[in-house]
């Protein structure tokens, strides 16, 4: 049966070289994929119209979890796509020869959105959606608690937030890991750790899945969270009370297909790869459940009202410049530092900046210099990160975090555990005084 | 100890081996391959113990250690105090809807934990519906959902049906000869119960007591959904599941957490030890009904429906959830439809039919074994015998998704003879991990129930010439019934809403369970109306199928029982 097939597709191969028309894919095609049905299911049966002798089977995992069956399955592969957002979990695979090469033949698309190349320069994986990293909120929240709109990072600072901001962890979700990482690229390390750590002083939550943050705003158990952009913009699509915007300091990164080295059903994931970028796919991106960016310029033109265009509208992505070697370097470091300093330690950190907050309000209007010093000796214990960004992008150092020993004569020094645990008790410390110093602030008021 | 077997003890033997190869094999084997880990050096690949040294140095680690023991211990005070009340009054007065209790009292366990916390935070949330009416009217608000009391609500809430089906067939299964001897001798109230039927009932609960310490001590689900990081299961799967981390730390906490299992678990068979709980009299056996008096009745109901609305609020979410369209900060949603019931049926009915198949399939297994186990451990003294219950029972503290990955890790490359496919990738192997992750909640409702069963009566049957198959098959396994069904039904309500193991192992979307579809759908703003939808199917055939089993089970006794007893007015 499985030869057969294979003959069959052969066959449908040469006849379209022969014809020059689109190939029919026959057999079962196999998508491992992160995305969630809403686009799937669209996508799916559009493709499976096109090409009748075709199955399209759709397997949805966490992106980590896909990683994971991929690898896992190598020996006796049965996927032919990995489909997701996060371009790092496409290096992975790429870095682990679990990618074929593929070169698409669909026209009309440029080689940059934002600053961000659309398609890998390597050719495993391919770009056919772009995706920014914003603001979502909950209108009736807002409405309730009588917050204003916040269209900055900084503007989540602001103390009027406290307890009202979601996010979730940067080591649970790859687009949450770009938001960190463009923020801490945008300001520079220990201006954009010490940002991060202001608004996380704010944090309701820190959420377990990253589509937990706009299912949590949707919901109204916050406020306002910090999520990709079709989060927010397939909420509204599905008439959700909340709204979307990008700040600044954001950046365009594509989301990704690649074909896995060994496909069973090579023609099918090839073809399926051309239907996404062609203009008909593109399209059904627009989708009010769906809501991603085109990467074909050409079909902004059917967006609806309002909806973002990254090829016109030069402000969405342009004031970052994401450097995706300096992110790949330290990304399981940055990962670490965030649990550590905010994840697991978020009750501690929002105990420090809510009384650092409480001595400003006090201090606001007085001249008191001692406890504006002891103010600012405790904003700087609260940013203080226990890595500076030189040893953070080392290789050695981000070796104890990514332990890829292949071979057993391979050796790494360090434990994760060991370093971990250094930066706990001095985060934690750090925590501790900066909520006595605030509080000493205040009491001199 | 002779290794010579006797002609009698040959066949326990045997069914002992079959069943230890089958652990090995599902269960030491895959997870071995992870734990290995654990021991491992991070930096040089040798064997080494230093992660657990770097485990108890760690201070958010010693942390987590605690607040996972006293949420568990905590879970077991606050579930005991739902289950006792539901189960003595089912089980001691005649009053309509006692099945009905029985089947609404183990619904709970019926829910996917991510979908129970949706719901339960619409309901109880900082603002969900009775918060928001709270602030609206009075002008405060209860953290029902914050931080470790959070976690402690909502697992006594999930979690305390471990308790009460295992309580409520103990009871059952009291003989009533000690209760009339003890009124005979002038004990009546709470005397009775303090001193007779709670100590018969004692296997019982303890047997639910340690499910539901073991399960909240290593449950992941809550937690996470409730984002409270500081415990020792949520540490471990962050861990272990995060991209590129390959810290042992998530293995070397698994470690810890099967340890700590199998503690709790020897603990609780140390405090039943000594004490023979078995009694001789069966047929007639469960406490004494008797009949309320008006105003016992209404104050018994009132305690019954209290509690049953609790429990239960979950589900009543969920509902209005599920025909509920936008639902938002606010108390009810905006406007109901059927449409979400439509997209199911059209597009998801095959992980209902999976999800039937795989749980029935797993629970039937579940209960052979657990069967089988509990007599070779009880009624034969082979050597090792008692691993055959630690091995089974170690299942209960593996995470899901170290089963998972397990398994795709060593079953990839064994090719399934005739369908020449990966046994990783066949959906027998999603039942094979319901099976071995739901082997223990079988296994200790079947040990408690032999527990109950007085040897004497299988030395009767074989004095009258029965063969040893001939006693298990006629008497033992009959007068095991309850605590089989009680096993049964445990095993399939909670495999039904698997998740952590499975998603690991669907290789086909077509051969995917109903809690990976919820799951699929739970992952978009606009599935979440679809995803309660179908958990709400979800409840509903399994509620279904516990409370056909609970009909059976009772035609069954009410065929072996007495016609004349008749409850007296105490």
């Amino acid at each position: 049966m499985k030869k057969f097939m294979t003959l069959g597709a052969v066959a449908a191969f040469a006849m379209t070289i022969a014809s020059g028309a689109a190939m029919a894919a026959e057999g079962t095609l196999t998508i491992v994929t992160s995305f969630p049905k809403d686009l799937t299911a669209v996508f799916k049966d559009a493709f499976e119209k096109k090409n009748p002798g075709l199955t399209v089977e759709v397997l949805n995992k966490k992106t980590s979890a896909g990683i994971k069956f991929i690898q896992e399955t190598t020996a006796n592969n049965t996927s032919d796509l990995f489909w997701a957002s996060a371009p790092d979990a496409f290096e992975v695979l790429k870095g682990d020869g679990l990618l074929a090469k593929y070169t698409p033949k669909a026209e009309g698309i440029p080689d940059k959105v934002g600053a961000f190349p659309i398609n890998d320069p390597d050719g495993y994986y391919m770009g056919f959606a772009a995706s920014g990293y914003g603001i979502m909120w909950n209108t009736r929240y807002t409405k309730a608690k009588k917050l204003p709109v916040a269209k900055e990072w900084a503007d989540l600072k602001d103390p009027i937030y406290h307890g009202h901001v979601g996010m979730s962890s940067p080591s649970r979700s790859g687009t949450t890991h770009l938001t960190v990482e463009t923020v801490l690229q945008g300001m520079g390390w220990d201006a954009g750790w010490a940002e991060w750590k202001e608004i996380a002083g704010n944090f309701k939550t820190v959420t377990e899945r990253s589509f937990g943050v706009p299912d949590g705003v949707n919901s109204g158990q916050f406020g306002y969270g910090i999520v990709i952009d079709f989060f927010g913009l397939s909420s509204m699509g599905s008439g959700f009370p909340v709204d979307f915007v990008y700040p600044e300091v954001t950046t365009l990164v594509p989301a990704n297909v690649g074909i896995v080295k060994g496909a069973p059903n090579q023609t099918a994931a090839e073809e399926f790869v051309e239907f996404l970028l062609s203009p008909e796919g593109q399209e059904l991106l627009l989708d009010p459940k769906i809501r991603r960016l085109p990467v074909n310029p050409k079909t902004y033109a059917k967006a609806p009202e309002g909806f973002p265009n990254p090829f016109k509208d030069k402000s969405i992505g342009a004031a970052v410049k994401f450097d995706l070697d300096l992110s790949k370097n330290r990304y399981n470091v940055v990962n670490a530092l965030f649990d550590v300093m905010v994840t697991y330690r978020m009750d501690d950190l929002v105990a420090a900046v809510k009384a650092i907050q409480e001595a400003d309000a006090a201090l606001k209007g007085k001249s008191n210099p001692a406890a504006a010093a002891l103010v600012a000796e405790a904003r700087a214990l609260v940013a203080k990160v226990p890595v500076d960004e030189a040893t953070a992008g080392k290789k050695e150092f981000a070796a104890i975090f990514k332990k890829s020993r292949k071979k057993a004569s391979d050796q790494v020094e360090g434990r994760q555990a060991e370093v971990e645990q250094e930066w706990d008790t001095m985060v934690k410390a750090n925590y501790a005084k900066a909520k006595e110093l605030a509080e000493k602030a205040k009491s001199m008021l | 100890m002779s290794l010579q077997l006797t002609s009698v003890q040959r066949g326990p033997a045997v069914v002992g081996l079959l069943i230890a190869l089958f652990l090995i094999m599902f269960l030491v084997v895959p997870v071995g391959q992870v734990i290995f880990v654990a021991f491992q050096d991070p930096g040089t690949g040798e064997a080494t113990i230093i992660n657990f040294v770097d485990f108890f140095r760690n201070s958010l680690f010693r942390e987590s250690f605690f607040n996972s023991f006293y949420v568990a211990a905590m879970s077991v005070v606050v579930a005991s105090l739902i289950a006792m009340p539901l189960s003595y009054f089912t089980t001691r007065f005649n009053f309509g809807g006692t099945v009905l209790i029985q089947t609404l009292g183990i619904i709970p366990l019926i829910m996917p934990p991510f979908v129970g916390a949706v719901a339960m935070q619409l309901l109880f949330g900082a603002n969900g519906s009775v918060n928001l009416l709270l602030d609206e009217y009075f002008g405060f608000t209860i953290p029902f959902m914050e931080g470790l009391n959070g976690v402690i609500f909502v697992e006594s809430i999930h979690y305390f049906p471990f308790i009460l089906i295992n309580l409520s067939a103990a009871l059952s299964n009291i003989d009533r000869s000690m209760e009339e001897s003890a009124q005979n001798l002038g004990a009546s109230g709470l005397r009775l119960f303090r001193r007779i039927v709670f100590p018969l009932a004692m296997p019982g609960y303890v047997a639910g007591a340690a499910l539901v310490f073991i399960k909240v001590f290593d449950d992941l689900g809550t937690p996470l959904l409730l984002n409270v990081n500081t415990m020792l299961a949520p540490q471990a799967y962050l861990r272990v599941s995060s991209i590129g981390i390959s810290d042992p730390m998530g293995y070397v906490i698994s470690v810890i957490l099967v340890a700590f299992s199998l503690l709790s678990l020897w603990v609780s068979m140390r405090a039943l030890k000594g004490k023979d709980y078995a009694t001789v009299q069966k047929g007639g056996g469960g406490l004494m009904k008797r009949d309320l008096r008006p105003w016992e009745k209404v104050g018994c109901y009132a305690v019954v429906v209290l509690i049953l609305v609790l429990v239960l609020s979950p589900h009543l979410g969920l509902l209005l959830l599920s025909f509920g369209t936008i639902w938002s900060y606010a108390v009810l949603p905006d406007a109901y439809t059927f449409e979400h019931y439509i997209t199911v049926f059209s597009t998801a009915t095959q992980y209902i039919t999976n999800t039937l198949l795989y749980a029935g399939l797993a629970a039937l297994i579940d209960v052979i074994l657990a069967t089988a186990i509990a007599y070779v451990v009880w009624r034969t003294d082979l050597v090792g015998r008692k691993w055959l219950d630690y091995g089974a029972t170690a299942a209960l503290a593996v995470p899901g998704v170290v089963i998972g990955i397990g398994y795709l890790r060593t079953f990839h490359s064994v090719n399934v003879p005739l369908i020449d496919e990966p046994l990783a990738t066949w959906w027998v192997i999603i039942v094979i991990a319901m099976t071995i992750r739901r082997l223990p909640y079988a296994l200790r409702s079947c040990v408690a129930a032999i527990q109950q069963v007085s040897v004497m009566l299988e030395e009767a049957a074989e004095n009258l010439g029965a063969t040893k198959a001939r006693t298990v098959w006629r008497i033992v396994i009959p007068l095991m019934s309850g605590g089989i069904l009680a096993g049964f039904v445990t095993s399939f309500a909670t495999a039904a809403v698997e998740l952590s193991a499975t998603i690991m192992l669907v290789a086909r979307e077509t051969d995917a369970p109903l809690a990976y579809g919820i799951y699929e759908f739970m992952q978009s703003a606009a599935g979440r109306g679809p995803g309660a939808a179908l958990g709400v199917i979800a409840v509903l055939f399994v509620g279904l199928g516990t409370y056909a089993s609970h009909l059976i089970i009772e035609r069954g006794k009410k065929a072996r029982e007495p016609k004349s007893i008749v409850a007296e007015e105490t």
